[in-house]
């Protein structure tokens, strides 16, 4: 077997790389459905179901989808630029603490200003905690040659553990009854909900305006295109006299502000406190969506409703057919792979036999 | 000052301590070891967290359907292998981004366990256990390391074996010689004879069987059950521990213990009750990572075609 670099560059088979992926993850996934003793049309009919059937289903995909869009844009932004940041988790759980600090009640920090403003400083702190999170690793990368990968992995862990340093310390709640969560936020910053009678907010608009944002930045200024040239050859951009570094760390402080502001969105739109279980791997998945989107600002838009839907829709199909919602992560985990190969055979031919 | 070099002296007398050192070792010796060969051939494996975790679960799945505990090595060896076939299918036969496949293969990895997990243990609420592997107490009589010795187990002994095994088969036979060329010059091996694809995926498999052994080793000895979180970064951690060990297998057992030690240490400190949260001492595995990563980074000599695809007659 071997590869042949296929001559003309075809953006249909772009397009259908994606489709061709879900329905051979669906497929492969099947076989688990049936291992695990349900019937295998069914349990997708629920899992269908549970994730678009209903009103109320409707509405939590949608509020699953919110920091999906942005952890996924996050991963896409800073892949572009061949910066694989795969702190996402980490920086997501430092933006979300930071908000709680910066506007939490009783015990927590309400500084005396205006609403708005405070509102404001609520956002710019989860930014600015999950940009300067991924600060480190970047400038390691470019100074010292260490692979970001692994230092943004590592972080993951330390992000998490202080989270929790942090709710057994300064930021406790003290109504919590000794739970560890931290104090609440104050409700008056909670951002306000979009449809009535669900959980869906306005964190929805702000993840889906800040995937025009990226798509026009990356579209449209020097700074994008300095971030895809950069990704595409450091060398050659580099000849070219692009600021590489420069690229590098505005692209990395770009990457985890989106990060961090998916943590901002969970504390301010859903949870109102911090837990260190608040993220069921938001930032992992945000990878998946990433390369299901083909790196597409736009299409993280598509591809974080594909995995809130799986995710929202397992969640509902296990509770009727004994399929551990677990099914959810495989599927997820899958795409990816699936993704990766199709992407693959739009740029090359696959040709058998000897040479 | 004085009291605290007093105490770290009984510390690094005591068998006790050692005892837990190695205990803590033996998986990152196998997983340094396991990353070590793939990198080695010009492969980097993120794939080994997932790897461990399937490791630890169906090691330890089949010692609890009857099977005895060298047969739950073995599978735990074999489903490693099968991850990394399907790591070496994506990355070396058909090129795709090292790091996002090595995710990938994390990802499905840990979520497949989690859901066979599940699957075959529905409602459970405290994971069953097995009867681990027992400690080697017929060692105990030798002199010096006899008391060491005596706490570990069978899997120990065979980590530690392994690393001269290893650097004896990369250093000395042909095949680890077209091994380390594919890592440094794939055209140039090419050029010799050597079948890249083919020693590729070798090294790829022969290095996640190694991570699946280090899964095992925690459901098999240091524990005698399975948790879904019970991996915790381990395999992150390996990866830092390859540069560290500027990809040497005797370095890297010098890496895994020193880094144990720290880790034994720092689990003392805790249970002593030290003035710090006991948050700080769990990051400092972690931060040690980074900070070996920060040492070394200057010196590194990564293998020169690692993370490099080979495509046959693409320059």
């Amino acid at each position: 077997m071997r590869l042949e670099s296929r001559s003309e560059y075809s953006p249909r088979a772009m397009l259908f790389a994606p489709i061709v992926a879900v329905l051979v993850t669906l497929g492969v996934c099947a076989l688990l459905v049936a291992w695990a003793g349900a019937p295998v049309g069914q349990t997708y009919a629920l899992l269908f179901d549970g994730a678009f059937g209903s009103r109320f289903a409707l509405a939590e995909t949608l509020t699953r989808a919110t920091p999906l869009i942005l952890t996924g844009l996050a991963a896409a932004v800073a892949f572009r630029a061949r910066l694989f940041n795969i702190g996402a988790e980490g920086q997501l759980y430092l933006g979300a603490l930071a908000a709680v600090a910066v506007g939490g009640m009783h015990g927590g920090s309400t500084f005396d200003l205006p609403l708005p403003l405070l509102s404001a400083l609520m956002i710019a702190a989860g930014a600015a905690a999950g940009a300067l999170w991924l600060l480190g690793p970047a400038w390691m990368k470019l100074k010292l040659g260490v692979d970001e990968v692994v230092t943004t992995l590592l972080l993951n862990f330390v992000a998490l553990l202080l989270v929790s340093m942090m709710l057994d310390g300064p930021m406790k709640d003290p109504l919590a009854m000794g739970w560890p969560q931290s104090v609440a936020l104050d409700p008056e910053l909670e951002f306000s909900r979009l449809i009535e009678r669900s959980r869906v907010h306005t964190g929805l608009l702000m993840a889906c305006g800040l995937a025009i944002l990226v798509w026009l930045i990356e579209r449209f200024t020097t700074f994008g295109f300095a971030l895809r040239a950069v990704g595409a050859n450091h060398r050659a951009a580099a000849f070219a006299g692009l600021p590489v570094g420069r690229t590098v760390l505005l692209c990395a402080l770009l990457s985890g502000a989106l990060a961090g502001l998916a943590g901002v969105g969970e504390v301010a739109g859903r949870t109102s406190y911090v837990t260190t279980d608040m993220s069921p791997g938001y930032g992992y998945a945000g990878i998946v969506i990433a390369m299901l989107a083909g790196l597409h600002p736009l299409g993280v838009l598509l591809a974080a409703l594909f995995v809130a839907a799986v995710q929202v829709g397992a969640d509902s199909m296990s509770r009727v057919v004994g399929v551990p919602n677990f099914i959810a992560d495989v599927i997820v985990a899958t795409a990816l792979l699936t993704m990766l190969v199709a992407t693959l055979l739009t740029r090359y031919r696959l040709r058998w036999g000897r040479t | 000052m004085m009291d605290f070099l007093a105490n770290l002296f009984d510390m690094l007398g005591s068998a006790s301590f050692w005892v837990a050192t190695l205990r803590v070792a033996t998986p990152l010796i196998l997983g340094t070891l396991g990353v070590l060969i793939c990198e080695r051939a010009g492969v980097l494996n993120l794939g080994i967290e997932g790897i461990m975790v399937a490791g630890a679960f169906t090691g330890w799945l089949a010692v609890f359907n009857g099977a005895d505990l060298w047969t739950g090595v073995l599978v735990a060896g074999l489903v490693g292998g099968v991850f990394g076939l399907l790591h070496a299918a994506l990355t070396v036969w058909l090129t795709v981004s090292q790091h996002v496949a090595g995710l990938g293969v994390t990802l499905l990895a840990t979520s497949l366990s989690a859901f066979a997990y599940r699957v075959s243990f529905p409602q459970v609420s405290t994971p069953p256990t097995v009867t681990a592997f027992a400690p080697l107490e017929g060692l105990a009589g030798l002199p010096l390391i006899g008391p060491v010795l005596a706490g570990q187990t069978s899997l120990t002994l065979l980590a530690i074996a392994l690393v001269p095994t290893v650097a004896y088969l990369l250093y000395r036979t042909p095949m680890g010689l077209a091994l380390r060329m594919v890592g440094e010059n794939p055209a140039a091996a090419e050029g010799q004879g050597v079948d890249v694809i083919a020693v590729r995926t070798g090294a790829v498999i022969a290095g996640s069987i190694l991570m699946g052994l280090a899964g095992a080793f925690l459901t098999l000895s240091a524990f005698n059950a399975f948790f879904f979180n019970m991996i915790n970064g381990r395999g992150w951690i390996c990866v830092a521990l390859v540069v560290f060990a500027s990809w040497r297998p005797g370095k890297a057992l010098l890496g895994a213990v020193l880094f144990a030690a720290f880790d034994a240490a720092q689990l003392r400190l805790q249970q002593a009750g030290g003035a710090l949260p006991y948050q700080i001492y769990l990051m400092l595995p972690y931060l040690l990572s980074i900070l070996a990563l920060i040492v070394m980074a200057r010196r590194a000599a990564y293998p020169q075609a690692l993370m490099k695809p080979y495509r046959k007659g693409e320059r």
